[in-house]
């Protein structure tokens, strides 16, 4: 979105013309326990605007969104609606009142159709054929005002992920929604329907409707936004007009202090091949192929990104190299190795010095109820660094801990605290520092960034480019573009499980990129 | 700092299970009252019954060996992630093995060489009954509740007919095997401490209840102190990271449940070389499944399990002093009110967890979260 799709109106609608803000927030407080999610918040929308939400994760956007939405209840303070005072116990009360939300994960009855998914709950009447005639109206209607065609007699699964999107939004404008609240609504979106649903949103806007778009994503903000707001640890800390700020100042807001966005690296120098894939293939449990024939190198000394949106096979390439998911057909080549040939499974790819960041590590990549100390050595246990004759090394074990948790900056410093008691930067960064510490000869890192604060992704990003320099050879996965284009020399583009190109960094635009994540091959690849 | 229900982990392993005991305690005084007993009166007696003399503590102690061995049991399965519900028929046919490794040598070898047969046939045998569910756990996903209820049943079929048609002592009714030779008898603790043991009158205390202690460090070090250990937490916290680490699960579910009907087979020794000195029916009587309460309120560690087992031990021992002293409360009584303290210490753990983190999330100055 560099040129930026959307247009903008000539000044910020709203305020300045005497009407009511559609959205205002006064003194919202909420605890959950011991952690204060919202202190004091206060946040006015106005009217006919598209107005970002900015935060880390843990900032309190969430919290407070699903205040307005009626899932959580706030202690103390008051919402009021276009000037009015209202009370919001449940998500019924907030659809009464013009609010709509459109969730991350969608909440859409998969082989359903569109008519039957936007109707549901709102029927009108015993028997449905009088309410869907009534509701198909009432849909054509919306889609010409808005410009939102959607199939509404296809079945739900099979619509791609942007038009399921646009589904969620038909259902929240049929319920007559004034105020559309979009929770981190790009995730599941490559960077060309990403444009589309903005433009969708400028529509919207001027037909009058207010959008509150929730996201950590800078970029989103800039392209999409007329006002934003930034939170931090719970509290509003900055409010401005879009046009008036940057990338730069509102992550300096989000974190509390200045930030470098770039990765500074030096062009790359690959050595020899640690990592071949030949003709790798796997299949899900379903007995679905995922990855379809994928080949390609890695080299020491340099970072091969993988691209593509969330779902088209990376997660199972990651799992399939690390040994996890057993391939149906292939070869991995680990430093002259043939690993399938040998039947080699994790523990032993460890060994020959393969190193892997898992994509997910609440699901995989840790033991959630262990302390940190246990965490740091799952995978090694067997190592003699940790364990001796079978029996485990305590002290060891806790220095080595202590030893990672100083390298690598893991807050707090505790080797015996248990590992939900770390937040997702840090969490991520023992998992790196386990990794990293095996002394790998190559490193297979799955979202390396995912759920983690801006402070953290800098350090984590410095420390993958370093490991880049001192000769490793590094596979990255990550469904954001900036990440792949920011730290990798060479980028695949995965499709649906097939690897539909190959682009050397230079090269490499947003563009180009998008266009391959939707499957467009590349002339020559 | 997810959710409700995060507590310090004194309070978690001491003030709750305390907290559930109590609550359990004014339910059954409640009852009591209602049937027109002092509940006071009750608990006196309840308490002297179980440690008034040192023969009624050495019952207790009796009572609470069977249940540190089938709580260890439980314990080790669950923390694999796995939820044992077999250790009666494993202990039951633990006893068996046990039963034939005396029957076959009393008259031939001293104790000494007798008791290790006993122990590894003990383990043996209680391994071996484990084995089946585990596997089709493992291998074929058949969920390890069910198949473990089954082989309980199995166990009791299986002995029955052993009993009655192959062990029973010719020329005899009821089907029990014949009496061991004292060669095979495990010393009592009476026996072991000479004229100064000789207050523990009748009491069935004998050398078991060392090996059960043994058994509970035994325990501890293996799953906090060796890396099989880990591996098997890992595995009972996290499957998909175990795999991620290199561990197999199949393999490990497989090791747990070994060791598991291991220890259960160990309530054998205490029932059958220590106490009966023959094989008879139904010797386990309910210890299997008193095992899950034991561990549930020992939370699955060996202390806690001992603690626990000590606690159930009184409750038999005291409770059936109970009904024998005051009429209007008979042994069903007596059942009703381990019934309430299994409820209040394992199925309605919530039930008081949820209060107290929350007072306790009140007591700690704000903002200490993440």
């Amino acid at each position: 979105m560099s040129a930026g799709p959307t247009e903008r109106p000539a000044e910020p609608t709203g305020s300045g013309r005497g009407r009511p803000p559609a959205l205002e927030l006064r003194g919202i407080d909420k605890r959950f326990g011991a952690v204060h999610a919202n202190r004091t918040v206060s946040l006015t929308v106005a009217s006919g605007t598209i107005h970002g939400l900015i935060g880390e994760n843990g900032a309190g956007k969430s919290t407070l969104m699903n205040i307005v939405y009626g899932f959580h209840r706030a202690e103390a303070g008051e919402i009021r609606v276009h000037g009015r005072r209202v009370e919001i116990h449940r998500p019924h009360d907030a659809i009464a009142a013009g609010i709509g939300m459109v969730h991350q994960h969608f909440m859409l009855v998969e082989d359903f159709t569109v008519l039957e998914n936007v109707m549901l709950g709102v029927e009108g009447g015993r028997l449905l054929a009088g309410g869907r005639a009534r509701a198909r109206a009432e849909l054509e209607r919306i889609a010409r005002d808005y410009g939102l065609a959607v199939p509404l007699d296809a079945v739900v699964e099979h619509l791609p992920v942007g038009v399921q999107q646009r589904v969620e939004i038909l259902k929240a404008l049929y319920r007559r929604a004034e105020i559309l609240i979009l929770d981190e609504p790009t995730a599941v979106l490559t960077p060309q329907e990403t444009d589309g649903l903005f433009r969708l949103l400028a529509r919207l806007r001027a037909q009058g409707k207010t959008v509150i778009l929730v996201t950590h994503k800078l970029r989103e903000i800039m392209a999409a936004t007329d006002r934003v707001t930034v939170m931090r640890q719970g509290a509003v800390v900055h409010e401005t007009a879009t046009a008036g700020t940057s990338e730069r100042a509102l992550a300096e807001k989000m974190v509390g202090r200045a930030v470098s966005l770039r990765v500074e690296k030096t062009p790359a120098r690959p050595g020899p091949v640690l990592l071949a894939v030949r003709d790798l293939e796997v299949r899900d449990r379903f007995g679905v192929t995922r990855v379809k024939r994928a080949s390609f190198e890695v080299r020491a000394g340099e970072i091969l990104g993988v691209a593509g949106v969330a779902g088209n096979g990376q997660s199972e390439l990651l799992e399939a190299l690390a040994g996890i998911l057993p391939p149906s057909g292939g070869e991995i080549v680990l430093a002259g190795t043939p690993l399938m040939r040998r039947g080699l499974g994790p523990r032993a790819r460890r060994r020959l010095g393969l190193a892997h960041v898992p994509e997910d590590r609440l699901r995989m990549g840790t033991v959630a109820a262990f302390s940190a100390q246990a965490n740091a050595m799952l995978g090694y246990q067997e190592q003699p660094a940790y364990s001796r004759g079978g029996f485990l090394r305590g002290a060891a074990i806790l220095a080595g801990c202590e030893r990672k948790m100083r390298d690598y900056d893991v807050r707090p410093p505790d080797p015996r605290l248990r590992l939900t008691a770390f937040s997702g930067g840090n969490q991520q960064k023992l998992v790196l520092a386990r990794e990293i510490d095996g002394d790998p000869r190559v490193l297979l890192v799955g979202q390396p960034t995912r759920g983690v604060d801006i402070g953290a992704v800098e350090f984590i990003h410095r420390r993958l480019v370093g490991l880049r320099d001192a000769g490793k050879a590094l596979l990255l996965v990550s469904v954001e573009l900036d990440e792949i284009l920011g730290l990798a020399d060479r980028i695949l583009v995965m499709f649906n499980g097939e690897i539909v190109g190959e682009v050397a960094a230079a090269d490499a635009t947003e563009q180009k990129l998008g266009l391959m994540m939707a499957g467009v091959k590349e002339g020559q690849s | 700092m997810r959710g409700p229900g995060r507590l310090p982990r004194w309070a978690d392993l001491g003030l709750l299970p305390i907290v559930s005991l109590l609550a359990a305690l004014a339910a059954s005084a409640a009852i009591i009252a209602l049937i027109g007993e002092s509940p006071w009166e009750a608990l006196r007696l309840l308490v002297a019954g179980a440690f008034g003399s040192p023969e009624a503590a050495g019952y207790t102690l009796y009572y609470a060996t069977n249940f540190v061995f089938t709580g260890l049991a439980v314990a080790v399965a669950f923390h694999a992630g796995l939820f044992n519900i077999g250790c009666e028929g494993q202990a039951y046919v633990g006893g068996l093995g046990v039963g034939l490794a005396c029957l076959g040598l009393d008259h031939h070898w001293p104790l000494w060489a007798i008791l290790p047969v006993a122990l590894c046939a003990a383990a043996g045998f209680g391994a071996a009954w484990a084995f089946i569910p585990a596997w089709l756990q493992a291998r074929r996903g058949s969920h390890i509740v069910i198949t473990t209820i089954m082989f309980n049943f199995i166990a009791s079929a299986l002995m029955t007919w052993l009993l009655v048609e192959v062990l029973i002592k010719p020329g005899q009714q009821s089907p029990e095997s014949r009496e061991f030779a004292a060669a095979a008898w495990l010393p009592t603790v009476r026996g072991l401490l000479g004229r100064s043991g000789r207050s523990l009158g009748a009491s069935p205390l004998n050398l078991a209840s060392g090996f059960a202690l043994v058994a509970a460090v035994l325990v501890w070090i293996y799953l906090w102190r060796t890396r099989w250990g880990y591996a098997l937490r890992v595995v009972g916290q996290n499957p998909t990271a175990a795999v991620y680490a290199g561990i197999s699960p199949p393999r490990v579910m497989l090791a747990a449940m070994l060791i598991s009907g291991a220890l259960a087979g160990g309530l054998g020794l205490n029932e059958v070389m220590g106490v009966q000195h023959r094989l008879l029916l139904d010797f386990p009587g309910g210890a299997g499944y008193v095992g899950i309460a034991v561990a549930l309120m020992g939370r699955n560690h060996p202390l806690g399990i001992c603690l626990a087992a000590l606690l159930f031990g009184a409750l038999y021992q005291g409770g059936s002093q109970l009904s024998f002293d005051l009429p209007r409360i008979n042994r069903d009584m007596v059942v009703v009110i381990q019934g309430l303290v299994i409820l209040a210490c394992g199925a309605l753990e919530n039930l008081f967890r949820v209060p107290l983190a929350a007072l306790w999330a009140r007591r700690r100055p704000a903002g200490a979260g993440e």
